[in-house]
């Protein structure tokens, strides 16, 4: 089969998913289109040599909807030739994006592609697709649906992670984005946004505060605890988990991933393509691979997503040399690093979702990048990247350096 | 044309048709045969004869406008799905439609301007299930102004979905939530509260319904349509899946009805889905959707157990099913309630609730007044809470008389004593009350240990006296265990029913053996509980398990509330009595443990399985249980521990019917669902036995007696039952008739 590697990767900083957000301003299909671009001009490539483009969206709908994709690679001036696809596999949508332009690159079908992903939290909110899923009673009853932040709230439950646990995990998660931000760690990757002027409108992660600590965090409620007791969602849970007495109610906005708006995208092609266009490949991927799990505890995928990964690659866990796995809630990192033994000095080494946040869609395409960033950075050779995912769900990309 | 059965057609000369419903032979209006069969004259009459303007319908009954479908017609149904009984729920949505939109098709109607001739309704008395759909399917709705009349859809307690568009009208009148909350919980609104929230169009002083639905058709014999036949019509607060409040409430919605009904009701998650599905469509579409849901509920086993045993039994047994023939009524109007304890007072309680007079005697005043003062604080709340008037609770209290002096009872129609258990006690009040009581009064003695055959003994008349087991809270609990002993003759026996005719709990018959019915069943499923604890079990799991099961509260907890300490009195005095014929139920030195060592003897006494805090309120579990028996690396699952919980309970009841200790199949199901709540989606543990059927229920009973213990072998009659293909009820034919 035809090896698939990663030219380059490019995202937009996050900007705070709210109207009063540096991003707010800026469209779906805007941020898509300085992607595309900044792809298309950083490699100086001829668009017409890029096959297909596939975004992940996870709210496709309003100025999302309608293949945003296809509509942002006309939008950037790319070759009327260059397809468009949108992709939604809720949280990973955007590191599927790039495992369908890469297993799109490995079959065969295209030479060259771009992956990647969009959301404009603060302008299509979370949830305006609606879905049959957690409204459509065939579906609550039969999957005894609950919301994320219950079944985050159930994996700290269930594996032992205190209120303690998971804020110091997200104490450490601001540090470390604060220190990747310091030493410039993401600068081959981000490309400031512009507005319709052409005046740069962010060019810096929004939501990092270095400054929280145990006790900032401390004074923060409960997200879940009033939808879980007040709407049943904990009575539907624990029937699906009758071991448990009580669900601890230990996540917050400051310890759960943030809402916020972003791009990113990945240009990813075969061996030949590169040395006809002058590339240089920066990592290969090794082995891709999705699986679906338990629904109601929901977030508990990565595990086992990694798990088939590295069977797929013929590696074991010691053999990656630094795992990302998206922060959508304290717990599902703690769970993850316990479930395979995990040093947390292994994982998320640049900080993560919690301190900058999650652009639904984009993040997948965003971690998958900033990997091939820190692979080239502290001279290393194996990263594996993982997503938790909406419905019980994982998606796991190995990469190696080249 | 007055050969008609169930109506009577009157044409006035504003040309308006009024028709009366009058069904016979059924103590309200319902749906049955007859009325199904001529009600579409009425509609072909309304549509087709010129000279008919528009049409009133009123019921001729005082008591009821209707009561719903005649569920025995229903017990009937094949149950089959297929396009005949779907043909067969839509007869009558077809009937409603027809009336409703004049016969008129939706693009006559939205394009061409046709409207249907007015239809109002008349209500003077209650309207439930299928009536209120009648109801809903008229044009305008005028109800009497009083709060006593009942508005509701309550198929669900039944296993079913209101079939008649129930699910479809409702949430176009006043809302998702609302008809959510109509059609899952099966609760009734006052005439007040449905005209507030639209399901009724005005209220009027009562006997004026009909002058007042008149009026209405008169103003608009021009001719009127169905809001949700007017193009662009949108459901009250929103729906369909892309409607923010919609999905919101569905979300919510979904999960408070999965937290309450554990999917164990297919009703509840079947009216959601006519909800979502029903209210993005058009209504004829919507109809159809409602009758395959409806369909698929009738040939669910669920259905048809609920309806056997939660309607037609429950309501033979409290008819009377069981009560001697040939004795004239016994018209109680007042009684002596011997002992003034908690279960005296609740007795006394419900007593005076239903008009009789009572006595309540103790051996002093000071005990005498606790009976007055416990009905007094119950109606003080009922007071405070505008549930009563205050006149109407000084005359309940009167009701009550407090006395120390055996000669107050001398003109009482009927004794019930229930001061304290112990058989001395007992023997000195039957002596010194049967001397002062008339020749005819029959004395019960409500008891839950004492057999009755022993205290009939200290009885001057023994045919006369016969047992009563209440429940504690005796006005909460829906059930009276009536046990003759072998002496007691049909006169106690229809005393008994009599009386409990005018408090109307569910009675049964049960043998005059240890424990009468529910407490030979209950125990072991507590005691199974606690084995499952010393077993290193998780007692979450155990609770949740037993509450996935459909019971109310878990099984630890329940005993908590009766106390370890009284289980282990009970175990000691029965090991006393029985010497060499006792049984070890497996769990005498964990009772003993909690109750003597580690001082948790129950609720009562601030611990048990659970922590308390000083107020007696549930903390969560007992933390330190590990400690004595440590969590078993490996836990069962969920479905090893609910068969568990749940044959603790089948198999015991399957012993109490082989033995004889309940008469009838009928009796176990109403006692378990009514005695300690085992779960009426299942129609009581012998009709789940059925569902499971006979030989799979052999099967997995012996699958436990040989892992767990001969406790869950079945007995003999079940072998042969299952071994011969037999069921436990009688089995029926397709045709509905029974089988010979």
């Amino acid at each position: 089969m035809t090896e698939a590697y990663i030219y380059d990767a490019v995202r937009t900083p996050r900007g705070k998913g709210k109207s009063d957000g540096s991003l707010h301003e800026i469209t779906a299909l805007n941020l898509s289109v300085q992607v595309l671009q900044a792809l298309r001009d950083r490699n100086n490539i001829d668009s017409a040599e890029i096959e297909d483009v596939a975004l992940g969206c996870v709210s496709p709908v309003g100025e999302q909807g309608a293949v945003i994709t296809r509509t942002a690679v006309m939008n950037a001036g790319y070759a009327q030739t260059t397809g468009g696809i949108q992709v939604n596999r809720f949280c990973a949508s955007g590191l599927e994006a790039s495992n369908i332009a890469a297993a799109k690159v490995m079959s065969g079908e295209c030479d060259l592609a771009i992956g990647g992903g969009v959301e404009s939290m603060s302008r299509v909110p979370m949830g305006s697709d609606g879905g049959a899923w957690p409204t459509d009673p065939a579906s609550a009853f039969h999957n005894y649906f609950v919301p994320q932040g219950v079944s985050a709230d159930l994996i700290a439950t269930k594996y032992g992670f205190s209120r303690d646990d998971v804020d110091a995990y997200a104490v450490e998660s601001h540090k470390r984005a604060k220190k990747a931000w310091d030493e410039g760690r993401f600068s081959k990757s981000i490309m400031p946004v512009k507005d319709v002027m052409g005046v740069t409108v962010l060019d810096h992660d929004e939501t990092i505060r270095p400054e929280t600590d145990m006790q900032s965090l401390g004074a923060l409620n409960p997200s879940f605890k009033m939808m879980g007791e007040n709407f049943g969602f904990n009575g539907v849970a624990i029937q699906k988990y009758p071991e448990v007495e009580n669900i601890n109610h230990v996540h917050h906005a400051g310890n759960s991933s943030g809402i916020v708006d972003g791009a990113a995208g990945l240009l990813i092609g075969n061996k030949e393509v590169g040395e006809r266009l002058g590339l240089k490949p920066r990592a290969r991927i090794r082995s891709m691979a999705s699986i679906g799990s338990e629904p109601t505890i929901m977030l508990t995928g990565p595990e086992f997503a990694a798990k088939k990964a590295l069977k797929r690659a013929g590696m074991n866990v010691n053999d990656i040399d630094i795992y990302e796995l998206n922060e959508a809630f304290a717990a599902v990192v703690l769970r993850f690093m316990q479930a395979l033994d995990i040093d947390h000095n292994d994982i998320n080494v640049n900080g993560g979702a919690i301190a900058m946040g999650h652009p639904l869609g984009a993040t997948g395409a965003m971690i998958l990048g900033t990997m091939v960033d820190e692979l080239e950075r502290s001279d290393k050779e194996t990263s594996l990247v993982t997503l938790c995912i909406g419905g019980g769900m994982g998606t796991a990309t190995i990469i190696e350096r080249v | 044309m007055s050969d008609y059965k169930t109506i009577s057609m009157d044409l006035d000369s504003d040309g308006i048709l009024t028709l009366t419903i009058d069904v016979p032979n059924q103590g309200m209006n319902v749906w049955d045969e007859h009325l199904m069969s001529e009600f579409p004259h009425f509609v072909d009459r309304l549509l087709e004869d010129d000279d008919v303007k528009g049409a009133v319908i009123c019921s001729g009954r005082d008591n009821a406008f209707m009561a719903g479908a005649d569920l025995r017609m229903l017990e009937q149904n094949s149950g089959e799905l297929n396009k005949e009984s779907f043909e067969q729920g839509m007869t009558l949505n077809r009937l409603f439609r027809r009336m409703e939109t004049g016969g008129h098709t939706v693009r006559q109607m939205q394009r061409e301007g046709k409207k249907a001739k007015p239809v109002a309704v008349a209500v003077e008395g209650l309207a439930l299930g299928g009536g209120l759909e009648l109801v809903l399917a008229c044009h305008h709705r005028v109800v009497a102004d009083n709060p006593k009349i009942k508005l509701g859809l309550p198929e669900v307690l039944v296993g079913l979905l209101p079939g008649g568009g129930g699910t479809q009208r409702t949430p176009r009148l006043v809302g998702l939530q609302n008809a959510a909350m109509m059609c899952t919980q099966g609760k009734n609104l006052d005439p007040k509260k449905a005209l507030a929230q639209g399901l009724i169009n005005e209220v009027v002083e009562a006997g004026k319904t009909v002058d007042a639905a008149k009026a209405w058709v008169k103003d608009n014999v021009k001719g009127v349509l169905q809001p949700w036949d007017v193009k662009g019509f949108k459901v009250p607060g929103g729906a369909g899946s892309m409607n923010p409040k919609a999905v919101q409430f569905f979300m919510a919605a979904n999960a408070m009805a999965l937290k309450e009904s554990k999917n164990n009701y297919p009703a509840i998650k079947a009216i959601m889905s006519c909800l979502y599905e029903g209210t993005s469509v058009p209504m004829d579409t919507a109809i159809a959707i409602e009758v395959k849901y409806f369909c698929k509920l009738l040939a669910d086993p669920v259905a048809k157990n609920m309806i056997r045993t939660l309607f037609v039994n429950k309501q033979a047994a409290e008819k009377g099913a069981q009560r001697p023939e040939g004795i004239a009524t016994i018209d109680i109007k007042k009684v002596g309630v011997l002992g003034a304890g908690l279960m005296g007072s609740g007795i006394a309680h419900v007593t005076a609730k239903a008009g009789m007079e009572v006595i309540s005697l103790d051996r002093s005043m000071e005990e005498a007044e606790k009976s007055v003062a416990y009905t007094k604080k119950i109606l003080d709340k009922n007071v405070s809470r505008g549930r009563m008037t205050q006149e109407k609770a000084d005359a309940f209290l009167a009701r009550i008389t407090p006395t120390d002096n055996y000669d107050d009872l001398k003109d009482v129609d009927l004794i019930i004593e229930a001061v304290f258990e112990r058989p001395d006690v007992k023997a000195d009040v039957i002596k010194k009350t049967e001397a002062v009581i008339g020749k005819e009064v029959v004395f019960a003695s409500n008891t839950s240990t004492l057999p009755i055959g022993g205290l009939a003994k200290n009885s001057s008349r023994p045919d006369q006296f016969i047992g009563m087991h209440f429940f504690s809270p005796v006005e909460k609990m829906p059930l009276l265990e009536i046990i003759p002993h072998e002496g007691t003759g049909d006169l106690a026996l229809a005393a008994a029913f009599d009386y409990n005719k005018k408090i109307r709990k569910t009675p049964i018959v049960v043998k005059d053996v240890r424990g009468f019915f529910t407490n030979r069943v209950f125990p072991p499923y507590a005691n199974e509980a606690s084995l499952l604890v010393t077993e290193g079990v998780s007692m979450a799991l155990i609770e949740n398990c037993a509450s996935l099961l459909g019971l109310p509260i878990g099984p630890l907890a329940v005993t908590d509330e009766t106390t370890l300490k009284l289980g282990y009195d009970i175990m000691t005095s029965t090991k006393e009595e029985m010497g060499d014929d006792y049984e070890p139920t497996g769990s005498e030195e964990f009772y003993e443990n909690m109750v003597t060592k580690w001082d948790r003897a129950g609720r009562r006494f601030g611990a048990g399985f659970y922590d308390y805090d000083e107020d007696g309120k549930r903390l969560g579990l007992w933390k330190g249980m590990s400690d004595h028996y440590p969590l078993a690396e490996e836990q069962p699952s969920a479905e090893e521990v609910m068969e568990r919980l749940l044959y603790a309970q089948l198999i015991p009841t399957a012993k109490c019917y082989a033995e004889g200790v309940v008469p009838d199949p009928q009796s176990a199901d109403l006692g378990a669902i009514f005695g300690w709540g085992f779960p009426p989606y299942t129609g009581g543990p012998l009709s789940y036995i059925d569902t499971i059927g006979l030989e799979a229920f052999v099967r997995t009973a012996d699958n436990l007696a040989q892992r767990h213990g001969a406790r869950f072998t079945p007995p003999q009659m079940f072998r042969d039952k299952a071994k011969a293909g037999d069921t436990i009820y009688e089995k029926k034919t397709k045709s509905g008739k029974k089988a010979a």
